[in-house]
């Protein structure tokens, strides 16, 4: 069972303890950088790239403005397809409902395709507590599960681990689980590739509850779509009797025809490819083909509060592509693990202490883990500003302000002399601590911009215009800290 | 109160900031990027980026395929062979090795994990992502046969199954139809984010293209 993020330190803290850890800074870098220069070349294909960017944003900015409505449309369009449409609240209804409909079929065992909601609410601990043991089948999934450990990026959650590290989970772990690795496992990839098939093949051949979760919903058709690569979603999706998906409500797209924008930004960003190897989509129940039963969990769990704040909803146009933690300096040097949640670089800082209200030490931390150099935007295929809004968080951290935080309006108060403020310094520190983080950054912003968070328009400003504004003097972090908070610091 | 409508209601609330009267067309998406990067020659394309990802292409014409399916079976030794109702009889080759297994919605996981090849068609073929895109209509099969054996044929009728690109592709398919789309064998990057070929899927792509 891998572990949860529960009682996580703040952010400097963990990210302390990973610097030191240099294999795994030597895992991050060499894969971060391989799969940066492909992105590029795989972006730079396609002399169109720059209109399908604005209009995913754009795409997904309609779905959410209107969510009430495409979320109706949704489930009328799942339920006239033979589908079952359920919503949960937060994680531990979400938990309740999964688990309640696995008990109902009485199988004590499911088998997992990799899905960031179900890590968020943490459903495999939910499940063993039930008795209920949950396969992960994804090849990184599964190595992060066999060796008893957290994931560490979005798309590859065992990117902290090299070869040499998975063949070593594999022999002495695999058996535990099933079938043992094969003799004379070596580290070659396509032979501890060979290892995980021969491992889940008879999971997935005696498998009768499949549990997914799934990258686009089409409200106009009712229809999911995975993308993936390995083949272990199409398993998990076609071969078990009963299916169950559970899904962001933000993960909606209006129409089939916009499937054609996003099945083009997220291969590229994401694993660099012109296609993923395999996509399925499915609508509601197919007689004859794949599972008799289908089951959609819709999860909130801190969503509709993101959608409250008018700058930081635009967190939830996220496709989860992870370009931005492959460019990301600081999640280079510090890791996946000191996110402290399933959503690990950029996109985490600024999804994490919106999905869970700013008020704990290390959501408070979150939006100072990063060097605002914004090559996180660059990347990023519907153009969310993350900078932006991570200095929007920083703001409301330092200074307070209106938020929702389970659909009730609250003023947070300023942290200032909180341990919340104090973990956030310390986040700052660890930046400025590390001065190849920042001077990567630099670089970038060269490129960029530098930011001016004292000058940061109110919510509802359009921070782009200003943003391009020549007389605004560029200001790095460095800067911004020395004048900010650099006194404050010794107390 | 339902969570249903706790979760509507959040909804609601959070988007205070809309107007009213606002549509969702009111929310413009401009839909100025391409329709297609048109490539020269689409069949061209398709075949260079289905062999870019590990498929191995082959051509023909109808009076040749028989033959050379029959060969690319031999090739691999290959004695059970699924084949979908609806792939035309006459694509078969002669060969008495063969077994050829239809495939029956009461044939289990266990069964199809013994089949050594899977023959199909295809409902279309995007030449951009060198995607092949099956719809489980005739000749196609459920979507479970070509998962299961670790080696699968693909027919393409070309030109007329190819088309550019993906926003090409998507007004040619029926969304209640269960999909799949593949762009060479299965493969992962979870191994140091490299491109390793042959997970879970088919570790065996071949595609064949074939004329009149
Ligand atoms: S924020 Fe953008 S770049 Fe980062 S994972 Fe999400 S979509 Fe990808």
């Amino acid at each position: 069972m891998s572990g949860t993020y529960l009682g996580m330190p703040a952010f400097p803290k963990a990210a302390t303890l990973s610097t030191r850890n240099t294999r795994m800074r030597a895992n991050l870098t060499h894969a971060t950088h391989t799969i940066r220069d492909k992105r590029a070349a795989a972006v730079r294909e396609l002399p169109d790239w720059a209109q399908l960017r604005a209009a995913g944003a754009a795409v997904k900015d309609r779905t959410l403005r209107h969510l009430d409505h495409y979320l109706e449309q949704l489930e009328a369009a799942v339920t006239a397809a033979g589908g079952t449409v359920h919503w949960a609240a937060d994680a531990r209804e979400a938990n309740r409902i999964v688990t309640s409909l696995v008990r109902a079929t009485g199988e004590t065992e499911v088998v997992k395709v990799k899905s960031m909601a179900t890590q968020e609410i943490g459903l495999n601990a939910a499940l063993e507590a039930a008795g209920i043991r949950a396969y992960e089948t994804d090849l990184a999934e599964l190595i992060v599960q066999l060796g008893d450990d957290l994931p560490s990026h979005i798309l590859v959650p065992a990117i902290h681990r090299n070869r040499d590290e998975i063949r070593d989970i594999f022999r002495e772990r695999m058996a535990d689980w099933g079938r043992p690795a094969p003799e004379g496992l070596t580290e070659e990839p396509a032979v501890l590739a060979e290892a995980a098939r021969l491992h889940l093949r008879e999971k997935f051949l005696r498998a009768k509850v499949g549990i997914s979760g799934a990258n686009f919903m089409v409200a106009d058709t009712g229809t999911l779509v995975v993308v993936e690569s390995e083949g272990n979603g199409r398993m998990c999706l076609t071969l078990p009797e009963t299916l169950i998906s559970v899904v962001g409500i933000e993960k909606i797209v209006p129409t089939w025809q916009d499937l054609e924008v996003f099945l083009q930004l997220l291969p590229r960003s994401s694993t660099a490819e012109r296609m993923n190897p395999y996509t399925s989509t499915w609508t509601g129940t197919t007689d004859g083909d794949g599972p008799r039963t289908f089951h959609l969990v819709l999860l909130d769990n801190g969503r509709t509060d993101t959608l409250a704040d008018t700058v930081g909803r635009q967190a939830l146009r996220c496709i989860r592509c992870s370009a931005c933690l492959n460019v990301c300096p600081v999640y280079e040097r510090a890791g996946g693990h000191a996110y402290g949640s399933a959503y690990p670089g950029p996109i985490g800082a600024i999804l994490t202490p919106q999905l869970r209200g700013v008020t704990s030490e290390l959501d408070a931390s979150l939006p100072y883990a990063s060097s605002l150099c914004g090559a996180c935007y660059e990347v990023c295929p519907v153009a969310i500003d993350i900078p932006e809004v991570l200095v929007h968080l920083r703001e409301r951290v330092v200074q307070g302000g209106e938020t929702t935080i389970r659909g009730v309006r609250t003023r947070i108060r300023p942290a200032k002399g909180h341990a919340a403020e104090r973990a956030a310094m310390r986040a700052a520190r660890w930046a400025l601590d590390h001065p190849a983080a920042m001077r990567t950054g630099q670089r970038l912003a060269a490129r960029t911009r530098r930011f001016h968070p004292k000058r940061l328009p109110g919510p509802g400003r359009a921070w782009t215009a200003s943003r391009e504004m020549p007389t605004v003097p560029a200001e790095s972090f460095r800067d911004w800290w020395q004048r900010e908070r650099g006194g404050k610091v010794t107390r | 109160m339902s969570s249903r409508d706790a979760i509507l209601g959040r909804v609601r609330r959070a988007l205070a900031d809309v107007p009213r009267e606002e549509s969702p067309d009111d929310v413009a998406v401009a839909r100025d990027y391409l329709r297609t990067h048109s490539p020269a020659d689409a069949v061209e394309t398709l075949a260079e980026n289905l062999a870019d990802y590990r498929a191995l292409v082959h051509r023909t014409d109808t009076a040749g395929l028989p033959d050379l399916i029959g060969r690319l079976l031999a090739a691999r030794g290959s004695r059970d062979v699924v084949v979908p109702d609806g792939f035309p009889a006459e694509w078969l080759p002669q060969a008495d090795a063969v077994r050829w297994v239809q495939d029956t919605p009461e044939a289990t996981p266990d069964e199809l994990d013994r089949m050594d090849s899977v023959l199909t068609g295809c409902a279309l073929a995007i030449a951009e992502t060198g995607t092949l895109v099956l719809d489980g209509s005739a000749g196609q099969g459920r979507r479970r046969i070509t998962l299961m054996p670790d080696h699968h044929i693909c027919v393409v009728r070309v030109p007329e199954q190819v088309v550019d690109s993906v926003p090409e592709a998507l007004p040619r398919l029926v969304p209640t139809r269960p999909l799949t789309w593949i762009s060479g064998p299965s493969a992962t990057s979870d191994i140091e984010l490299d491109r390793v070929e042959g997970v879970h899927g088919p570790r065996t792509l071949e595609v064949v293209l074939v004329t009149r």
